[in-house]
């Protein structure tokens, strides 16, 4: 429970830190989804994934401003973005991983917009007007990422023998991060364990209409809304934050 | 095969084939050329030459700039820089799609630029080694894109001609982000200003070479202005750039890295050196600094991405089949 600065207004129902998930999902996201741009399988996805990623980053922007707005620190999203350490990111692991196979990301993208599709779906019809206000523009950004993963789920899936496999194979290897997508999180605005049955519901619905199979294996032991994270999301934010970090106190 | 991409109008349709005589008269007339009227084939296959390298540029153009999209210093700048990236994206397919226009196929134009049969700009051979060589190339080999590109909107090829109307608009933007990086760094710490000004040094001279040999040794020009495909002459179009971009450099504060730039009151341009275009030749014949990466690097995207072209040209064709069975 927290109040915003300078307010009397009763104590938010909601914590900077749910927030910082939020916008930490955004921002890392984008920065993987990013690496695409000049090495797409086609020029149109070059351009699709680019746009992809801008409207996450979009997102990520708005919520670390509120989440700074919200802490009362004085920090800005830059300083949120390229100020924190690996400990201090509240990303969840789906996101942070490397993903330079077009099967993983499709995969990746599938689960993840379906989940920012209810999240801000639900977000936007909350008590809060300023996630409202954020989560009533995303919501139409991701209803396009999604259908974009969909199809592409479909292509892949139903495509080649190849192509069956390998998406196959992107799922198998994305599914054990689904989980703790739906980890109850303190001070949540929307519990993330509401949106799993409508989450994983529509997932398999696309799977199975791309003639795949929905994966059945254990999930990942993640720790991401409490800063432990994978050995990757160093390496990112390391290459991410360097510059800024160089020249300490810099206008961009 | 079905394409899962945008529209097919069916097999490319080659134009018929016109004299020079009667083609002559009809430029005489200030008459635009559009797909399907008839033309010289010299006239149509330099069109596709110069048409595909612009597209080729503008797809290898996105490797230089993406190379600092990871490491933008604020979300601010990430987000422009990956919004003028994709926009290089945008410029590729309009320019791809004019050229098909000509009876060409885009895959056969991308199998060109990866066999090395056709080129790309050399300016895209330069590496982008800081967070300045953003700024410089937005403000000088943008800028020299446009004084190159502006004419030919009224180029005598109607959809070559429409697509450099919104390419130049676009550019134009790209221009005031490479200024407005430059400035911002060149107006902050020492460190920044640094930056800039080593940016500034290293792309002044390959951003002069952008503008081809001088115009005496320029073998296609000549024709290519007979044909209203070019406007201006090579060294025109220097000058023009030059003249243009000294005064910017002052307000930048940052000194361009040439001893003989100075006002000619009596020609009415500024004078500058001589470019060394021993260099240009050189990256021209693959020995610049980054022309094996940036092939590289495009043709394993190309061929890593050869199974997802096979599962969308697939699976469009069982679409097909299942709706054809259908009815």
């Amino acid at each position: 429970m927290i109040t915003p600065p300078g307010s009397s207004t009763p104590p938010l129902p909601f914590s900077s830190d749910y927030v910082l998930g939020l916008a930490d999902d955004a921002l890392v996201s984008a920065q993987r989804m990013s690496w695409w741009i000049s090495r797409a399988p086609e020029l149109e996805e070059d351009l699709a994934l680019a746009n992809i990623g801008l409207d996450q980053l979009g997102q990520a922007r708005t919520l670390l401003t509120y989440a700074g707005a919200l802490e009362g620190a004085g920090r800005t999203e830059d300083d949120l973005a390229y100020l924190r350490d690996d400990r201090e990111f509240r990303n969840v692991w789906l996101v942070e991983r490397p993903q330079t196979d077009f099967g993983v990301t499709i995969a990746r993208l599938l689960v993840f917009a379906t989940y920012q599709a209810e999240l801000y779906a639900a977000l936007a019809a909350s008590s809060d007007a300023t996630l409202a206000g954020v989560a009533g523009k995303a919501v139409k950004e991701v209803a396009y990422h999604l259908d974009h993963a969909r199809l592409w789920t479909l292509r892949l899936g139903d495509g080649t023998e190849v192509s069956h496999e390998r998406m196959q194979a992107a799922l198998d290897a994305e599914w054990p991060y689904v989980d703790e997508l739906f980890t109850p999180v303190e001070g949540a605005l929307v519990d993330p364990a509401s949106l799993r049955d409508a989450v994983l519901g529509r997932v398999a619905a696309v799977v199975r209409e791309a003639t795949l199979e929905v994966p059945d294996v254990a999930p990942t032991v993640g720790g991401g809304r409490r800063g432990l994270h994978t050995e990757h999301l160093g390496h990112l934010l390391a290459e991410m934050q360097h510059l800024h970090r160089s020249h300490p106190g810099a206008t961009w | 095969m079905p394409h899962v991409y945008g529209n097919d109008f069916g097999a490319p349709e080659r134009a018929p084939e016109l004299t020079d005589e009667a083609f002559a008269a009809l430029l005489a007339d200030d008459g635009r050329v559009e797909p399907r009227d008839p033309m010289p084939e010299g006239y149509r296959r330099t069109l596709v030459r110069q048409i595909a390298q612009h597209a080729h540029s503008e797809i290898i153009g996105m490797q230089p700039e993406g190379n600092w999209i990871s490491r933008a210093p604020s979300l601010r700048r990430k987000a422009i820089l990956m919004a003028k990236v994709q926009d290089e994206a945008g410029h590729g397919l309009y320019l791809y799609a004019a050229a098909e226009t000509l009876g060409v196929d885009r895959a056969d134009l991308l199998d060109q630029l990866h066999t090395g049969r056709q080129k790309y700009s050399s300016i895209f051979n330069y590496p982008t080694l800081s967070w300045a060589d953003v700024g410089a190339i937005g403000w000088l080999v943008d800028g020299a894109a446009i004084v190159n590109q502006v004419p030919l909107c009224r180029c005598s090829y109607g959809p070559y001609a429409r697509a450099m109307v919104r390419v130049c608009k676009e550019e134009s933007f790209h221009q005031r982000q490479g200024f407005e990086i430059l400035h911002t760094l060149s107006h902050g710490t020492p460190a920044q200003k640094a930056m800039a000004q080593d940016a500034v040094d290293r792309y002044w001279w390959p951003s002069l070479m952008m503008f081809g040999p001088p115009d005496d040794d320029s073998p296609n020009s000549a024709q290519s202005m007979a044909w209203g495909i070019k406007r201006f002459s090579n060294d025109d179009l220097r000058q023009r750039f030059v003249d243009m971009t000294v005064p910017q450099a002052e307000v930048l504060g940052l000194t361009l890295p040439d001893p003989e730039i100075r006002w000619n009151e009596e020609r009415g341009h500024y004078d500058f050196g001589t470019v060394d275009f021993t260099e240009l030749f050189e990256v021209i014949k693959g020995n610049g600094p980054c022309n094996r990466d940036r092939m590289a690097h495009r043709v394993a995207a190309h061929e890593d991405g050869a199974w997802v072209r096979e599962a969308a040209d697939a699976y469009a064709a069982k679409q097909v089949a299942r709706t054809e069975g259908a009815a």
